[in-house]
């Protein structure tokens, strides 16, 4: 792989997307096995550097690097004390010192990893791990090892050295605030998908034209498109006060997976195969804000698959990253 | 007192002449210069040859620092750079540390830029109490103060109030002043919020994620402040005007007859949104870079006379505050020691404007603004001795590290950019010579101060 760092999808190329899904599917294939775990990464040294809450990420990074046999290291700093406490220089320079080999990194600031990439301050790789409301690479890495797995099931085929050329993903919700939005809407293009987003205009960047994306204001309307997938985002509280939308029933109402829409996605079918389409959700969920528990827990919901795809592209990224192979 | 003749420069990069300066004036241009020169006792000969002679160049836009905030910058080490970017003038914002809010504070800063003697230093006073936007501050005592300031601002903050804008832009009629405002809509760009605005908004902030400053944030003061101008018949000055609609809303105001003159900094002339894909805190600036369609319409303003004048806002910050991430990082760049090779580069090595519009913009329409009487003058006999001497030709890379101000925060580094400061005569004394500092005008023996400060 010609990276030394995994920053954003949107500077990954095609060969290098398709070179960490094909070993996400050897590292899926391990993570199936009795022992778990294999030598690549002995007497390497990951540290977590998490900027921001987020169990579920961090733990997944975790399982990820200790299946491939590397030291874990956690640190984790509160965004709210970080102006007042040590400078990010400092502390990546500390960890340098220790011998990271790796730094995933989970910040509230837009460009935290791309800052600590361009930088002296560490010869670790650096691996996004959500930097504000700009990207969130892995995670669109594993949802598109999922919608690739549903659409080669579907189709009957091989997902291994498969792209996604043909498949409508349809990407609901807040895309403003979203990095997981923002790192699928790159992913997915570059491996052929045709991407739609659907959301209030208050929750659509300015400057949108340019972007590579059908856009939508009903939910209904991009619904009767016929997506192969649907991507709901988490609606975050702070959201709802008034200021983007009037309040959690409004939206609920017009962009929410309701139990009426889950009917209309269930009549959908994958491609020109019988199968029905997907549901994916990057979680946490708001049940019945933004999706409806029947949704959420319907047959067509890959939500958990998403999170076990989670280890096993982490694994592919840390991989590829620290030993420099091939796929 | 020693005299200089310069000899064989050319004056706005016109045909090539002689000068001779004695006390602070020129005494003579041409043949005359050569003749008059032979009577001095004390005579220094310049050659200038292949440089050209400009006003010296008056900023009515620095950010000095200090009281406050010495480890960013000080009046000495701010006037350093200034004279060596060819200004004579500069006019230090009041967002110092107590803010330039009362008559104690702008003497001060006066005073060091007397003590200094490197350049002119003009403070200029705050519009309301602490730079809040609540109540005004004593305009009234500023200006009677030995600082006499004539430019208030709020600068770094918008005097967003309606009213208050009204009421300031009205009580300065009254002490011969004027508003010089930062255009900044506080709500549009969610200042003072967790979720201020960090760059342009457009096409680069979507992608990058950050909060986006909206180009009718200003737009939309500008137009507001031109019509309560023209309803009181007061006037008003823009700071640092960024994007293509503020132009047209000036050219338009212009125009009506309103009473609006207008500023550039010499990076929203040059630099672009694009560079903030770095993250690199270096770009970080307020108002932001902006588009090329906007740098375009920019630099057709300034053509056109519809932007009047150059500003600097070089605003030095120490390393810390810009080595971090980029929503922490301090806004501002340095620019007083780059300004006139980026004007150059921008503007007149694209053929947009002359050396004489330069002159213009740079020197004799900020020094109207102001009401100097000494400054921005014409390179003519009989006129005070502030000018500088350009070697067009040199191309120099910039080194933020080699700069005299404290600030390394130049986005303009590694950048090759053409015209060097050769000279800097401040009251027809060199206090930059072979582009290199000299000594200052306070340093001159049987001179209290600086002299040539003749404003009224």
């Amino acid at each position: 792989m010609s990276l030394k760092h995994l920053l954003s999808t949107a500077d990954l190329s095609y060969a290098d997307a398709l070179a960490i899904l094909d070993t996400a599917e050897e590292m899926d294939a391990v993570s199936q096995r009795e022992v778990k775990k294999l030598p690549t990464l002995r007497g390497r040294t990951v540290v977590n550097l998490f900027y921001e809450d987020s169990t579920r990420t961090r733990v997944s990074f975790e399982a990820a690097a200790k299946r491939l046999s590397a030291d874990v290291v956690n640190f984790s700093a509160k965004g709210s004390s970080v102006s007042k406490g040590e400078s990010l220089k400092d502390t990546v320079q500390t960890l340098g010192a220790m011998g990271a080999d790796a730094i995933v990194i989970r910040h509230s600031a837009s460009g935290a990893a791309a800052q600590l990439a361009a930088s002296d301050w560490t010869e670790a790789a650096v691996v996004n791990a959500g930097d504000g409301t700009h990207e969130h690479p892995t995670q669109a890495l594993l949802d598109a090892l999922t919608l690739r797995r549903g659409w080669s099931a579907a189709h009957g085929s091989n997902p291994r050295g498969a792209d996604l050329t043909g498949m409508k993903v349809l990407i609901v919700g807040d895309i403003l605030h979203s990095r997981v939005a923002r790192s699928n809407i790159w992913l997915l293009n570059t491996l052929g998908a045709q991407v739609s987003l659907v959301a209030p205009a208050t929750l659509l960047p300015v400057g949108i034209d340019s972007w590579p994306v059908t856009v939508y204001y009903s939910l209904d309307e991009a619904l009767a498109a016929a997506p192969d997938a649907v991507m709901m985002l988490r609606i975050q509280a702070e959201r709802m006060g008034g200021a983007y939308f009037p309040n959690s029933a409004e939206y609920t109402r017009r962009w929410g997976l309701t139990d009426e829409r889950l009917a209309v996605v269930e009549q959908l079918r994958l491609g020109n195969t019988d199968s029905q389409v997907l549901i994916l959700h990057p979680g946490p969920m708001n049940r019945g804000v933004e999706i409806s528990a029947a949704a959420a827990d319907s047959a067509l919901s890959r939500i958990t698959e998403q999170v076990s795809h989670g280890v096993s592209v982490r694994m592919a990224v840390l991989h590829l990253l620290l030993t420099g192979a091939k796929a | 007192m020693t005299s200089y003749l310069i000899t064989g420069a050319q004056p706005y990069g016109e045909d090539a002449t002689d000068l001779l300066l004695r006390d602070g004036m020129i005494l003579a241009v041409g043949a005359e210069a050569v003749q008059r020169s032979a009577e001095q006792t004390d005579l220094t000969t310049l050659d200038g040859e292949g440089l050209i002679v400009l006003p010296g160049m008056v900023d009515l836009h620095t950010h000095l620092r200090e009281p406050g905030r010495e480890d960013a910058e000080t009046v000495e080490t701010g006037t350093r750079a200034a004279a060596l970017g060819g200004f004579t003038a500069v006019h230090a914002m009041a967002n110092s540390s107590p803010v330039a809010d009362t008559a104690g504070v702008v003497e001060q800063v006066h005073r060091l830029g007397l003590q200094a003697g490197w350049s002119e230093v003009y403070p200029v006073g705050a519009v309301t109490v602490g730079l809040k936007g609540e109540k005004l501050a004593e305009l009234g005592a500023m200006a009677e103060s030995s600082a006499q300031v004539r430019m208030f601002s709020d600068d770094g903050h918008c005097v967003a109030d309606p009213q208050l804008m009204r009421r300031a832009l009205e009580y300065v009629k009254s002490i011969d002043g004027f508003v010089a405002q930062h255009a900044q809509d506080p709500s549009l760009t969610a200042w003072g919020t967790a979720n201020a605005a960090q760059m342009n908004e457009g096409e680069v902030s979507a992608v990058l994620g950050l909060p986006g400053w909206p180009a009718v944030a200003e737009e939309a003061i500008i137009a507001r402040d031109v019509l309560l101008a023209q309803h009181v018949g007061a006037r008003l000055h823009i700071c640092h005007v960024s994007t293509a609609g503020s132009v047209e809303i000036i050219r338009w105001a212009k125009e009506r007859g309103i009473s609006v003159t207008a500023e550039v900094t010499p990076h929203h002339l040059l630099l672009t949104d694009e560079l903030v894909r770095s993250y690199d805190p270096v770009y970080k600036v307020n108002p932001p870079l902006r588009t090329q369609k906007d740098v375009e319409a920019l630099r057709a303003g300034l053509a056109d006379g519809t932007i009047d004048v150059i500003g600097t806002d070089h605003a030095p910050h120490p390393t810390q505050d810009k080595e971090c991430e980029w929503v922490q990082a301090a806004m501002g760049m340095t620019g007083l020691e780059t300004a006139l090779s980026v004007v150059q580069h921008a503007m007149v090595d694209t053929g947009l404007i002359g050396w004489r519009r330069f002159a213009e913009v740079t020197s004799q329409r900020p020094a109207q603004i102001y009401g100097h009487a000494h400054q921005g003058r014409p390179i003519a006999a009989g006129e005070p001795a502030n000018l500088i001497l350009v070697d067009p030709t040199a191309v120099r890379e910039v080194r933020p590290d080699a700069h005299a101000s404290k600030g390394r925060n130049s986005p303009f580094r590694g950048l090759q950019l053409p015209g060097q400061v050769r000279a800097t005569f401040l009251s027809g004394h060199p206090v930059v010579l072979d582009g290199a500092l000299a000594t200052p005008i306070s340093s001159q023996a049987g001179l209290p101060g600086r002299t040539g400060d003749s404003r009224p």
